[in-house]
């Protein structure tokens, strides 16, 4: 199972971003293989429409879950379509590598 | 160019792909019914609501719920008549969710697969959730019933109306706080 989290920066030790659409790095993460991909976000300067695009992008990668601060108003519609479970988790001050040891319950 | 159509949202998605009559040879024209079609006879004819709440439900004005309803019907009906197959497929339609709290690591997280139960938080897997309500929400802002006369204030019950409750202080009818009928009586003496 695949988890895309957003991230302001590509290391474990970075923190969660609090917005989806615009956040700097998608981390990909496979709980079967504890795999983690850091990806830059190519939407993150779109005027408008980062959130649909960059649902469609984790969805490409096979993401089933989505973790991050915030989500926009488009985003929900297209998961909801895609089948995609949205996490929301205000805590901004968690690293990467504690949302994927959370992950590993 | 016709307007674009506007999304439908959908609560229950089928969990079947459709039907097939019984003892005909395979046909390979089936009707195709829309998923919103579907969810127009579902909340028309399983739950009974009416065209005016139904459209609502789906996000969509009252005529166009009438319409989808009525092209859903005449589908099922080809299908009966003729014994064609039915498959559900397409429609611009969007499949709501359910929110979820954990209480454990504060996150919120949604359900999109109806039909497993969820037992455990999806981010620690702490048993500890509870599922998000909006009515309960509503009802936690405090209805207040008013006297218009000495603006003596009490706090709404649900069981009686507020024009059955009586100021304690000048024995008058009370009226709901805020509501236009408060600002009517405002300055009224008693009724």
């Amino acid at each position: 199972m695949k988890v895309a989290i957003s991230s302001v920066g590509n290391s474990p030790d970075a923190k969660l971003d609090s917005r989806f659409g615009r956040c700097s790095y998608f981390v990909i993460y496979d709980t079967e293989t504890a795999a983690t991909e850091y990806i830059p976000n190519t939407n993150k300067d779109n005027i408008e429409g980062c959130g649909p695009a960059s649902v469609q992008f984790v969805a490409s990668k096979g993401v089933i879950k989505i973790v991050s601060g915030e989500f926009g108003a488009k985003v929900k519609a297209i998961s909801d379509s895609l089948q995609i479970q949205l996490i929301v988790l205000k805590d901004q001050e968690k690293t990467i590598s504690e949302i994927i040891q959370m992950l590993n319950h | 160019m016709p307007r674009p159509k506007r999304i439908r949202k959908m609560n229950n998605p089928p969990h079947f792909k459709g039907f097939r009559p019984i003892g005909l040879p395979e046909e390979n024209n089936p009707v195709v019914i829309n998923f919103e079609e579907y969810e127009a006879i579902r909340l028309s004819d399983f739950e009974f609501n009416g065209h005016v709440e139904a459209a609502k439900i789906m996000g969509v004005s009252r005529p166009t719920y009438t319409r989808i309803y009525e092209s859903a019907r005449r589908k099922v009906a080809q299908a009966f008549v003729l014994g064609k197959a039915i498959v559900f497929e397409g429609g611009k339609v969007y499949f709501d969710s359910e929110w979820y709290s954990c209480n454990t690591c504060g996150c919120w997280f949604n359900h999109p697969a109806k039909e497993e139960e969820i037992k455990n938080c999806t981010l620690c897997g702490s048993t500890n959730i509870v599922q998000y309500d909006e009515t309960k929400l509503q009802s936690k802002t405090e209805e207040i019933c008013v006297c218009p006369k000495c603006g003596n204030e009490k706090v709404h019950s649900k069981e009686t109306p507020c024009k059955d409750e009586i100021c304690s202080a000048c024995n008058c009818q009370m009226v709901r706080k805020g509501a236009p009928h408060h600002q009517g009586v405002k300055n009224n003496n008693c009724n």
